[in-house]
């Protein structure tokens, strides 16, 4: 038998790369088995290879070229379907584990709720970095075998940008998931919060700029401080190579930021990967009760 | 190893936990005896660091507050509400928590081979019956060799023969020296695994006792069902209400109320009135 004195040494209370790793795979185990993940996978990959194949040849959209074209689709589809995916995945992640009592068998090891978090985080993480790939795998192969490859180091960063807005989704599903112990209720917030983003965000910012005469200023801006239309931004500069088409709220960022703004554009999206997630972790480990 | 001051838990406006205080030597079986909703649960979650609390808990001399994860490496729990990974397979799940306890699988084949799991490794967790979970719970709380087993109605859902098997496996962990908290309803497990009886109420400690003293000083009784021979019944309840028993006929035999710790008595009384009793039930 283990006596306490041999035992005390052995765990630091500080947070364990093994043990995040640990939990990490065992999420992504979990995630390949789950048939939500190949639903998903596969709907991704199909549609994506699918508008690759319409937006190619004879395409009506002529200011872009083949890629262009072919990554405006893109975009659009990722729009809709990465944060949801995100979001529900997230969402059901802690809620789910806490309502099942899974939770409380996790943490009765000697495991952190901070080594939890990260770990179930990093998990869903590669498992969305599977997902996207398997979207931008197939659209890439139909582009590619229609002579559409010329621009692939931007096509490479668009389908980067998606892991990175779906990272941010999950880490935003998660922050609803810290809010409730029922995997229903964060379930129902988290498409509540996919329509707002994706539907909302965009007509809402359209009508109040139309009824308060926003200044561009705060259109650009507001479009920023929505993970959706951050992403959506980055991506046009990635194909289109300027943000004119979004007319004078691009006008404005490209005169107010000129060479920055592709670095602003890319580190608000990397913020937006990173603090949702922050803040889940934050409030998941000072979180009393489980 | 195990101090527990003045532990209070609330939960919102509700006391389930009222300064409750606890010592626990290395070595020593303790039961947390009461009924549904007194806090024994509650108190085995404060000592995991599943839920916050006030006043002070040290386990193997760590503060479990400071030190949450030395203080459950020291630990093994079996929950009362079995829940696990259900996607994994057994071997999974035990490989997964040696995994997090820094064990290697030798330890995975012994406690499978330990409690008998053996056929069911390649089977998911939600595949198992509640005997097997309960079993399986058993096995990752035993996996590490903890010093200290925190174990929430260990047996309740073990069908009679697993029960048996059980006690007899926790009993041989005491005896070796670990640390037994247990909460539990069952007088028979109480009375084989503990060296002392902690009885709560509304979150209160209400008794201190050794496990023997606990049917008496608790007033809890027994019925003892009698199948008798054919026109002895109303012989047998007047020699046991000659006696002093609370008996009755029933459409089975005779039904004797008794102490929960005295039946052998009413037995007696029955059989020194030259009464046949062909078989006996005991109900609580």
């Amino acid at each position: 038998m283990s006596t306490a004195d041999q035992l005390v040494p052995a765990v630091s209370e500080r947070p364990e790369p093994r043990l995040i790793s640990i939990i990490a795979r065992k999420e992504l185990r979990d995630a390949i088995r789950s048939k939500w993940f190949w639903l998903w996978a596969g709907s991704f990959g199909v549609l994506a290879a699918v508008l690759a194949n319409i937006a190619l040849p004879g395409s009506q959209v002529a200011e872009f070229g083949n890629f262009g074209r072919s990554a405006a689709s893109l975009v659009a589809l990722v729009q809709i379907i990465i944060p949801l995916m995100g979001l529900t995945l997230g969402a059901q992640s802690l809620a789910g584990q806490r309502e099942s009592g899974a939770m409380r068998f996790l943490l009765s090891h000697p495991v952190s709720r901070t080594e939890a978090f990260w770990g179930t985080f990093a998990g869903l993480a590669i498992a969305l970095l599977a997902t996207s790939a398997a979207g931008f795998g197939a659209a890439g192969l139909v582009t590619g075998l229609q002579g559409g490859g010329a621009s692939a180091a931007s096509f490479v960063r668009i389908a980067v940008l998606t892991w990175v807005l779906a990272v941010s989704m999950l880490g935003v599903g998660m922050l609803v998931s810290t809010f409730t112990n029922r995997a229903g209720a964060a379930l129902g917030t988290a498409v509540f919060v996919w329509l707002a983003l994706t539907f909302l965000g965009d007509i809402g910012i359209m009508g109040t700029s139309v009824a308060t005469d926003l200044p561009v200023s705060a259109l650009f801006f507001a479009a920023l401080a929505n993970p959706v239309e951050a992403f959506r931004l980055a991506s046009l500069t990635a194909f289109s190579g300027s943000l004119d088409v979004l007319g004078p709220a691009g006008t404005y960022a490209i005169d107010r930021l000129g060479d920055k703004l592709d670095l602003v554009l890319l580190a608000t999206t990397a913020l937006w990967a990173v603090v949702p997630a922050a803040l889940a972790s934050i409030r998941f480990s000072r979180s009393k009760d489980l | 190893m195990i101090e527990i001051r003045d532990l209070t838990k609330r939960y919102g406006r509700a006391t389930v936990v009222d300064s409750f205080s606890l010592s626990v030597a290395a070595g020593e079986s303790v039961a947390l005896w009461g009924p549904n909703g007194a806090g024994k649960t509650t108190v085995v979650r404060c000592l995991l660091g599943l839920v916050g609390y006030e006043g002070s808990i040290s386990v193997g001399g760590l503060d479990a507050r400071r030190h949450p994860k030395g203080t459950r490496q020291m630990i093994g729990y079996v929950a009362q509400e079995l829940a696990f990974y259900d996607d994994l397979t057994v071997l999974e799940l035990l490989d997964f928590s040696a995994g997090l306890r820094r064990l290697d699988a030798d330890r995975v084949d012994a406690v499978i081979d330990t409690l008998g799991l053996e056929d069911h490794v390649e089977k998911k967790v939600t595949e198992l019956s509640g005997g097997l979970k309960q079993r399986l719970g058993l096995a990752t709380a035993l996996l590490p060799d903890p010093p200290v087993l925190l174990l929430d109605e260990p047996t309740s859902n073990l069908d009679a023969a697993s029960r048996e098997s059980a006690i007899h496996l926790l009993d041989r962990l005491r005896r070796e020296g670990h640390t037994l908290v247990v909460t539990s309803h069952h007088m028979e497990e109480v009375g084989m695994l503990v060296d002392r009886v902690i009885g709560m109420e509304d979150g209160r400690l209400t008794i201190e006792c050794d496990p023997t003293d606990l049917a008496e000083r608790l007033g809890i009784r027994a019925w003892l069902q009698l199948v008798l021979t054919n026109g002895s019944t109303e012989a047998a309840v007047q020699a046991l209400q000659e006696a002093g028993y609370d008996a009755r006929r029933n459409r089975r035999g005779v039904l004797v109320e008794v102490p929960a710790q005295g039946k052998g008595k009413a037995v007696a009384a029955v059989q020194q009135a030259g009464i046949d009793i062909e078989d006996l039930e005991v109900w609580r």
